[in-house]
């Protein structure tokens, strides 16, 4: 277990208010958050600061989290993409930077504490509010660019790596003698659709 | 790989570019026993090592975005994993646009040039392809007519293995095609969707084998023929023309040889051409009875009108002025659907070919209710393709929210996209053109660039406002929403940047009047008959038929009667 981590599953453990349900919930998605969270944690960044990079990391994580079907963000090696790329470009590498540095800020005068280290509860309600562009304000502006751009970004990451594509389910990249297509698929849109079966 | 060879000797033939034109040259000459040495500004390209077809994005760390990111520092000239070597902007090799023009130029540098990574969609001209001006009264007509380029078309399609089907449509001429795999689950829709709407929906005609032949083996159905296909299965002039060439021992290459100008005796022949090795910066002269421009169309234009002369001030070959005019590029407009039918259908793997395999050919030639002259064909893609950089863009931008909804719904997406593009005919203007950059600047090698000038007139704006109209009722008649139309724009705001299809043609046209076209019937030049061009340029008229196989064919038929006039030492 990462201090990273550890230091997320006190934070937790810490969230007041929360229903036994709903703390139960929360650390069972700790426990998923911290295995997931070792992968990869040997990488040294280009880029980031050690602080930084693990706010980043925990912020792919939040993006795309392993489920039941696929691992996550932090096994594709999201942040490590994110990194290499701002080690190439001033201008990406200066928009995280500040825009990490935002998040920790609003956080602080949210929660009293980094992003890393704010209770989950307080993450989630400061994500919620900049996923959506409907809250878009003079304060939070900046962030909820930032997050769509991440998004973005993110999702490039994990649909190129491994884990992404095996849990798309995609079969090509192949050296085949025939191309053919199943007939199970061709009906099966094909009863979907508004011409019918057959 | 540079072979020079020596000073005091005399090449019959000079070819200038070595992409589907150039490689048609060298392949028709030297099977009929001509010597050639081929100029290529680029360098050899390889292959084995030089094609990343079959690779995963995660083998590299950039993923495709490029080695430095170009990707997300918006430099990126040509995808990461497409075949070398190409480029849009390059500080070494600029050009200028004139005030109140848009236009981009693409340019490749490499034995094969372009063809190692085109779209292989290779349709054959239709006969009302070649009189223009007889059909509707624009344009002017071809000095040919389609009985004549038939034959070629034949030759062409035989020997670079073309996949497609008979339609008896006249928009899409019959043709010697190879067998086409079926439709993909998206396509089949694209069918029903066509025969409710009465729009013909045919086996796409594309430049991938599905039989092995002339040493090059059938398709493997990966869908990468964009990033080089390492077998030739998908046509490229340096594996099917350039390579086996070599073997005769009659091809001779020069690589890293940027074509300056033309140099002429005294009775106005070509008698070298001048070129810059760019390995050493050195100026260099090759000896030569005739040569063949290739260089693409507007590099060949660019060629002459720097061939300056007391015989020609206004450039070679340039009597009739006509020289850089005539500039055209193909128009196109594009939509993505959302199409739930297929959501959620069983994971198989649908990459076959390359594009698309089937496609609509152009279906209205006899309505004379329409608002613009000529015609489009459209293009289709979809499928479970392979993941890669952008793959999600849209929905990646669009979504609001994170975590498990945002997976699922991308997973739920994966292969319900279909994506059609329309591509359409640009009648000449006299707006559209190039010329040597008046302001005198130069590229790296000390060669006049060209400046571009560009004009869509009401004929194209009115076609993209068509095309979009069709796109959406197929999408709709699929049961599909349209993603991302923006009903604000004009059409001048909707079509494509001139140059951006990659279809420059017409610049160096062909014609029986010598005071209105620079190239005879045979792409001989009028003013000089040891003079002739092989690419695009000689292009009349450009018809909304993707241009190579055009290219080969006409380049295969000036070949054969380049051959017969050396031959009988008429040049």
């Amino acid at each position: 277990m990462s201090e990273l981590s550890r230091r997320n599953l006190l934070a937790v453990f810490g969230a007041a208010g929360l229903s036994a349900r709903a703390l139960a919930e929360q650390i069972h998605q700790s426990v998923r958050d911290i295995q997931s969270l070792d992968q990869g944690a040997n990488y040294t960044p280009q880029f980031f600061t050690p602080h930084e990079y693990s706010t980043l990391r925990l912020l792919t994580d939040f993006m795309i989290p392993a489920d039941a079907n696929s691992k996550g963000a932090i096994d594709a090696g999201a942040a490590e993409f994110i990194d290499f790329v701002c080690s190439k470009s001033d201008d990406v590498a200066g928009y995280y930077r500040y825009n990490l540095g935002f998040i920790d800020q609003q956080m602080q005068s949210r929660a009293g504490a980094n992003f890393i280290d704010a209770p989950l509860a307080e993450q989630t309600k400061f994500l919620d509010l900049i996923s959506y562009r409907s809250n878009w304000s003079d304060l939070t502006g900046a962030a909820v660019d930032f997050f769509a751009y991440f998004r973005f970004m993110v999702v490039d990451a994990y649909y190129t790596s491994p884990v992404g594509i095996a849990g798309l389910g995609y079969m090509g990249n192949q050296v085949l003698t025939s191309f053919t297509v199943p007939e199970e698929a061709v009906q099966y849109a094909l009863k979907r659709s508004p011409f019918g079966g057959g | 790989m540079v072979h020079l060879q020596p000073k005091a000797q005399v090449a019959d033939v000079v070819v200038i570019g070595s992409g589907a034109g150039g490689g048609t040259v060298v392949k028709v000459l030297t099977d009929l026993g001509v010597n050639v040495t081929l100029l290529e500004a680029g360098g050899m390209v390889n292959p084995e090592t030089d094609f990343k077809q079959g690779m995963w994005p995660y083998e590299v760390q950039h993923r495709g975005t490029g080695p430095n990111a170009e990707y997300y520092r918006g430099t990126m000239q040509d995808g990461f994993f497409a075949a070398p070597n190409s480029f849009w902007q390059d500080p070494n090799e600029p050009y200028t646009v004139a005030p109140d023009s848009k236009f981009t130029w693409f340019r490749s540098r490499v034995i094969g040039g372009r063809t190692n990574h085109f779209g292989r969609f290779t349709p054959r001209f239709s006969d009302y392809d070649f009189k223009p001006y007889s059909f509707d009264g624009l344009g002017t007509d071809w000095p040919m007519d389609y009985t004549e380029m038939s034959p070629y078309f034949d030759k062409a399609e035989l020997f670079v293995g073309v996949s497609g089907a008979n339609s008896g449509l006249r928009s899409a001429p019959d043709g010697k095609f190879q067998p086409v795999p079926p439709p993909r689950v998206h396509e089949v829709l694209v069918q029903k969707a066509g025969q409710k709407l009465g729009i013909p929906v045919i086996p796409a005609r594309q430049a991938m084998m599905t039989k092995a032949q002339n040493g090059r083996e059938a398709c493997h159905y990966c869908a990468q023929c964009g990033r080089g296909c390492k077998s030739g299965a998908a046509y490229s002039s340096s594996q099917a023309m350039i390579f086996p060439a070599l073997k005769t021992g009659r091809l001779t290459i020069v690589t890293g040889a940027m074509a300056r100008e033309l140099v002429l005796d005294d009775t106005g022949k070509v008698t070298a051409v001048s070129y810059i090795d760019k390995a050493t910066r050195t100026e260099q002269q090759i000896r030569c009875r005739t040569v063949v421009l290739a260089a693409s169309a507007c590099e060949s234009a660019r060629l002459l009108l720097n061939s300056k002369s007391a015989l020609f001030p206004d450039g070679l070959a340039n009597s009739s002025g006509a020289v850089g005019k005539y500039l055209t590029d193909t128009l196109a407009f594009s939509h993505w659907g959302y199409v739930p039918a297929l959501e959620g259908v069983p994971r198989h793997n649908s990459d076959g070919l390359g594009g698309n395999h089937v496609y609509i050919p152009w279906w209205l030639l006899d309505d004379k209710t329409k608002d613009f002259p000529r015609g489009y064909h459209i293009q289709m893609g979809g499928g479970f393709n392979m993941p890669g950089i952008g793959g999600f863009n849209d929905l990646a931008w669009n979504y609001e929210g994170y975590g498990t909804k945002l997976k699922q719904r991308i997973r739920q997406s994966y292969g319900s996209q279909v994506s059609f593009t329309g591509f359409g005919e640009m009648i000449p203007n006299k707006d559209t053109y190039c010329e040597i950059d008046p302001d005198g600047k130069t590229d790296i090698y000390g060669i006049p660039v060209l400046r571009f000038h560009w004009k869509w007139s009401d004929y194209e704006l009115n076609t993209v406002g068509h095309i979009r109209q069709t796109l959406r009722s197929i999408i709709e008649t699929m049961g599909g929403t349209v993603n991302g139309d923006d009903p604000t724009l004009t059409n001048a705001q909707r079509i494509t940047t001139g140059g951006s299809v990659i279809h420059e043609v017409g610049t160096i046209r062909m014609g029986d009047d010598p005071s209105q076209a620079p190239l005879n019937r045979y792409c001989q030049a009028h003013d000089v008959k040891n003079l002739f061009v092989a690419d695009a340029a000689p292009f009349v008229s450009n018809p909304e038929k993707n241009p190579t196989l055009a290219i080969i064919a006409l380049a295969w038929r000036t070949a054969e009667y380049l051959a017969e006039e050396l031959r009988k030492g008429n040049v």
